[in-house]
This record gives C-alpha cells, sequence and structure tokens, in this order.
C-alpha cells in the first residue's frame, strides 16, 4: 500500500510542476512574441540571470522554514545586516584579508539571526510568524542605528566580483545561486535534516513520538535560512554596490508568493526546490519581459498576484473535481 | 489562597499587562521629561496614532475571526487615490463625499478579498499577499506614482477642527484633533458588534474552531463577508484619516507598513491563531507604541532605536505568552510536552 501512496503523492506534485511549466511556457511564449524574441538574446538572458539571484536566494531562505509550516519574516531584514556588517569590515579594514573577513563577518551575523530565531521558537515555541515579525522589526531597528539611516556605499574591486563579473559568460550571482539551490535540494532530500523538515510540516506530534528531536531540526532550519539571507545580503551588498538597511522591503511577501507558487504548501509537509526554482524563472521573466516592453515593474507585481491566484484557482478546481470524481 | 488565585486570573488578562507597562513607562518618561504628560503632548500623539488604531482594529476583526490580512495598506491607498482623484478633479468641495466614498471602496475591496478566501480555502494572509501586490500594482500603473496636491478647501479645514480646544502658557491654542474622535468611535463600535451582536460572537466562534462552528449551523461565508468587509471599510476610513494628516495624497505612501501594524495588533493580544483578542488590548498595543516613538524623540534618544524596542518588545511579549502556555499544559498533561 505504501508505495501506492507514493506513488500518488510524487504524482500530485507532478501536476504542480506541470501547471509551473505550463504557465512558464506561455509566458515565454507571450514575451518573445511581445519583444519579437529580444527576451531571448544572450544580453537579455544574462541581466535576467544577473536581476534573478537576489530574489532567489532569498525565496530558499523562504523554503525551509514554510516546509515546517513556519515563515521567516526577518528574512530582508537579515540580508541588510549582513550586508551592512559586510560593508563597515570593507570600510575600516584594507589588506587582502579585507573581503573575505567581510563576506564571513556577514554571513555569520546572519546566522547569529537566524540562529536567535530558531532558538524562540524551538525553545520557547512562539509561533514562528511573530517572532519573525519581532525579529524583523529588531534587526531593522539595529541596522538603522548602525547606519543612521544612510546608505553605505564604494566597496574594493575584488568584493564587486561577486555581484558584478561573469564567469564564462555566467554570471557569478547566478552561480552562486545555482550552488545554494543545488546544496538546499541535496540537504532536503538526502539527508535525515531535510526529511525531519518535511516530517515536522505535516504531523508535529507524530515526528515527536517517532524519535525525531523536533527542538534541534526546528533550531536548524531557521539556522538554514538565516544563512542563506546573509549569502542574499552579500551579495545584494555587492551588486548594488551598496547598502542600506531598508533595501528590498517589498521582496519580503514576495518570498512567500513565490514559494506557494512554487508549490509549498503554506501548513507545511510539501514543496520542492525545483518548484520553487520554476516560480522564481515566472517571476523574473516577467519582471525582465515588462522592463523589455517598457511596461511598469508595477504592473508586473500585478502580474505575479494574478499568477498566484490563478495557480491557486486552477488547483483548487482540479482537486474538486478530484474528489467529485472519487 | 483565595486572594492569590484572583490575582493569578486577573494577571492572565494581556490588557492587564500592557496597562500596568504603560503606566510605568509613562512615569518614567514624564519623570524624566515633565513635557511627556502636558495635555498638548499627549493629544498630538492620540492624533498621530488614530491612523495606525483605526488599522489594527479593522486588523483584530480579522486575527479573532483566525485569519490575517496584509493587503489592507493597498486597500487603502487605493481607496484614498480614488477618493483625491475625484475629488480633485470633479472639484467636489464636500467632507461628506471624501468620508464615504474611501469607505464604499475599501468595503468593495474588502468584500473581493472575503470571496477568494472563501472559495480558494488557502490561508487568508497567501491570498492577500496575492491581492496587495494586484492593488497596489494596478494602482501605481494607473495613477503613474503621481502625487494629488490642491486638495479643496473643506477638505484642508476640516483637519484643523479640534474637539476639545485649550491655551497654553504661551497663548497658542491647541487641542484634541476631529481625527482622534474617528478612532473613538470606530473603537466603540467595533467593541460593542464584538461583544453584543450575534455577528460578533459569531466571528469569536469561528476563529476559536472553525469546524465546531461551522457544525453549529455558522455561516462561514457570511461571516468572512463581515471581517474582511470591515476591514475594507476601516482601510478606506484610515486611509480618510492618513490623507487629512498628511494632506498630501501619494500611491506609495502607506503600502510597506503593513507589518508593523500588524504588530501593533498582536502586541494588543491579538492571537494568531484566532479566536481571542480585544478592542481594549489592541488600543493599548497601539498607544504603546506610539507612546515608545514619543518617549524616544523626549528623551533625544535617535529615533532607530525604537524599532529595536518595539522588536524586543515584541518578541519578549510573546515569549512570555508562549512560555505561560506550556507551563500550563505541562501542568494539566503531567508529562510530555510536544
Amino acid at each position: 500500500m505504501l508505495w501506492f501512496k507514493k506513488i500518488r503523492a510524487t504524482g500530485t506534485l507532478d501536476s504542480q510542476t506541470v501547471l509551473l511549466l505550463v504557465f512558464l511556457g506561455v509566458l515565454v511564449v507571450l514575451i518573445s512574441v511581445l519583444t519579437q524574441g529580444r527576451i531571448l538574446h544572450a544580453r537579455s538572458l544574462q541581466a535576467l540571470a544577473f536581476q534573478l539571484p537576489v530574489l532567489g536566494l532569498l525565496v530558499l531562505a523562504q523554503l525551509a522554514p514554510m516546509l515546517t509550516g513556519g515563515i521567516d519574516l526577518s528574512l530582508i531584514s537579515t540580508a541588510n545586516l549582513a550586508g551592512i556588517q559586510a560593508a563597515l569590515i570593507l570600510t575600516s579594514f584594507s589588506g587582502w584579508y579585507a573581503v573575505p573577513l567581510a563576506i564571513i563577518a556577514g554571513l555569520v551575523t546572519a546566522v547569529m539571526v537566524g540562529i536567535f530565531n530558531g532558538a524562540v521558537v524551538s525553545g520557547i515555541r512562539v509561533p514562528p510568524f511573530i517572532v519573525t515579525l519581532g525579529t524583523m522589526i529588531l534587526v531593522r531597528g539595529i541596522a538603522l542605528s548602525i547606519t543612521k539611516g544612510r546608505v553605505i556605499a564604494g566597496f574594493p574591486r575584488e568584493f564587486l566580483f561577486l555581484g558584478g563579473n561573469t564567469l564564462a559568460g555566467v554570471p557569478m550571482p547566478f552561480l552562486i545561486f545555482l550552488a545554494c539551490a543545488l546544496f538546499l535540494a541535496v540537504l532536503l532530500k538526502q539527508t535525515a535534516f531535510g526529511i525531519s523538515t518535511y516530517m515536522l510540516g505535516s504531523n508535529l506530534i507524530a515526528t515527536t513520538f517517532s524519535g525525531v528531536k523536533t527542538s534541534s531540526s526546528l533550531l536548524r532550519t531557521y539556522v538554514l535560512s538565516g544563512s542563506l539571507a546573509g549569502v542574499a545580503g552579500v551579495i545584494m551588498a555587492s551588486r548594488f554596490n551598496a547598502v542600506q538597511a531598508d533595501f528590498g522591503g517589498a521582496y519580503l511577501l514576495l518570498t512567500v508568493l513565490a514559494c506557494v507558487l512554487g508549490g509549498v504548501n503554506p501548513a507545511g509537509g510539501f514543496g520542492k526546490v525545483s518548484g520553487v526554482l520554476i516560480a522564481i524563472i515566472i517571476l523574473q521573466i516577467t519582471a525582465t519581459g515588462f522592463t523589455l516592453l517598457g511596461l511598469s515593474a508595477h504592473l508586473a507585481n500585478a502580474l505575479w498576484g494574478i499568477i498566484l491566484l490563478s495557480s491557486i484557482g486552477i488547483k483548487r478546481a482540479v482537486s474538486v473535481r478530484g474528489a467529485e470524481i472519487k | 489562597m483565595l486572594s492569590n488565585l484572583r490575582l493569578k486570573k486577573l494577571f492572565r488578562h494581556t490588557e492587564l499587562y500592557l496597562l500596568v507597562v504603560l503606566i510605568l513607562l509613562s512615569a518614567l518618561i514624564s519623570f524624566l521629561n515633565p513635557r511627556f504628560l502636558c495635555s498638548e503632548n499627549l493629544f498630538d500623539l492620540l492624533r498621530v496614532s488614530a491612523f495606525i488604531g483605526i488599522l489594527a482594529l479593522g486588523q483584530l476583526i480579522i486575527l479573532i475571526s483566525g485569519g490575517i490580512d496584509v493587503s489592507f495598506t493597498a486597500v487603502a491607498a487605493v481607496a484614498q487615490y480614488i477618493m483625491g482623484f475625484v475629488i480633485v478633479q470633479h472639484h467636489i468641495d464636500s467632507i461628506v463625499v471624501a468620508i464615504l466614498l474611501p469607505i464604499a471602496i475599501g468595503s468593495v475591496l474588502g468584500l473581493f478579498n472575503a470571496f477568494l478566501v472563501y472559495y480558494t480555502k488557502v490561508h487568508s494572509v497567501i491570498v492577500t499577499i496575492a491581492t496587495l501586490n494586484v492593488f497596489h500594482g494596478m494602482l501605481v500603473f494607473l495613477s503613474g506614482g503621481r502625487w494629488i496636491h490642491n486638495l479643496p478647501v473643506t477638505f484642508r479645514n476640516f483637519s484643523r477642527i479640534k474637539l476639545v480646544e485649550l491655551v497654553n502658557e504661551r497663548g497658542v491654542s491647541y487641542g484634541l484633533s476631529v481625527l482622534v474622535g474617528f478612532w473613538i468611535l470606530t473603537a466603540l463600535l467595533t467593541w460593542f458588534i464584538l461583544r453584543y451582536c450575534a455577528i460578533g460572537r459569531k466571528v469569536y466562534a469561528v476563529g476559536g474552531n472553525p469546524e465546531a462552528a461551522r457544525r453549529a449551523g455558522i455561516n462561514i461565508l457570511r461571516v468572512q463577508l463581515f471581517v474582511f468587509t470591515s476591514m475594507g471599510a476601516l482601510a478606506g476610513l484610515a486611509s480618510f484619516v492618513q490623507a487629512q494628516l498628511a494632506q498630501i495624497i501619494q500611491p506609495n505612501a502607506i503600502v510597506g507598513r503593513e507589518l508593523d501594524i500588524l504588530a501593533a495588533a498582536i502586541l494588543g493580544g491579538a492571537s494568531v491563531y484566532g479566536g481571542s483578542g480585544s478592542v481594549f488590548g489592541v488600543i493599548l498595543g497601539v498607544l504603546l507604541v506610539s507612546v515608545i516613538r514619543n518617549s524616544l524623540i523626549l528623551l533625544r534618544i535617535p529615533a532607530y532605536w525604537h524599532q529595536v524596542v518595539i522588536g524586543l518588545i515584541v518578541i519578549g511579549a510573546a515569549s512570555l505568552m508562549a512560555y505561560q502556555r506550556k507551563m500550563r499544559d505541562r501542568r494539566a498533561s503531567g508529562s510530555v510536552v510536544v
């Protein structure tokens, strides 16, 4: 019976992927026709690969907490604080060690925020929505008090390499993003920690009684989320050559939107890196396409909302029909 | 023993904690800077809080029903912009239209949210993230991001109306703004509906246990329609108040603050799991946020720190409540706690 259930489970996940691929296909065709193929030029694709990683990494960071049925609202604040930490080191040291030190310090800062979130969520069992809402405000406040609301800009060329250079024509940030996605996919699918993440989201009590250390798994989920936000923060700093306490606030709810569009169940337990990757590409291709067409980025925002609503609607219609057939 | 028990029962209420914190904080600040307690400062504090206060009341109703709405800032922005556009374009010099029009627009958008949440059966936070993008994206696209200045005369003069008028020692008159009156009226109305009307009790029932409420014969769709339309209407009213305070209408002024306003409602004891929360608590939550901001200004501490303080308070308060619940569960179940 178990193998049957397994096939059925993969079957439903596949229908989500199929739906997403259809969406993506329609969009690519539509935008190619409208832009007369300009979206498929090497230059447009390269621009797309430069723009995608920041949102992409933040969405990957949102994925793990959402799989456990939680959420991380502090992602953007964490990314900004990591960038600011890196910037502080870059502006105060000048030796060869400044760049690696800045990157490490940025990541460590983000991991520390993750540990804090994870400790409060797993130790005191405060709902993740409230904890991370509090951390979002707290971390943004810390970042604001460090920068006094100003922009810190102008970093050495060795640091800008991360966000602005290409390797064999492929932008560096895109390579980093792919590496992170691959890492996350392997982590979630192949390791005990990854499987416990899914289990936490499907049934917390059953997971506890099956001998999984739920507290440490939850803690690690938020550390993972924090560290990916840290990577995003460092890349943002390098790509924009500037850091600020409240960059990219609009990205926060978009990460949740992208995860749900990618087939992640907001209640936890279901969702794959591959689905989320397609969702990110859908979002970025509309944004880049709209820019090429000279349309407002805000119209792309509206379209993202409509895409999410229609994907929810279609899924709902399919599941209602499925239930009726049974 | 008995008195101890009664005291414990009393102190379980979030409102009392908040009130104690608020009083202690106010005492401390007025000790450091006596200007805090003068009525001029307090009136100003209330005036500035009215906008967030009204929005937090709407959010309270949604939170009690077990939902979360993050699209209300976009709803407010849309309602405000259309109102401004209509009264400037058609030279409608009427304050009644300026108040009722955004409320009507907000209600319609709220209705739209309600139907989506009910029929998709997806958690309202997800649905409203989508509608937030749709509403705001369309607004900025269609308006081209243009600001609306030169609002009509009555609109400009309305914000100067005072409910109570006093004169300070320098001979300058000041008073309690009429905008605070909107907040007080909405609070009374919300309190009355939630406490004494059938629909208000149903909101608590649905939030406490939706399945039990459905089996008891409560029409869930009607409750959803009520909560989201109320939020929309209050977002419309709040957008009027914000336009009065700013005297300029910008499509980007309100959106982006949704989570900070949500935090004020949660600070007031509204549960994100639904079923609990009170008007009094949410008012105290909003006041606490405003008092902290105001006191930092009076104490000449850089304003950036106020977010650090509020973040810490949100985490601390939530941790305290969760810890108490954990202890209670442990006592109740005896041994295993998940």
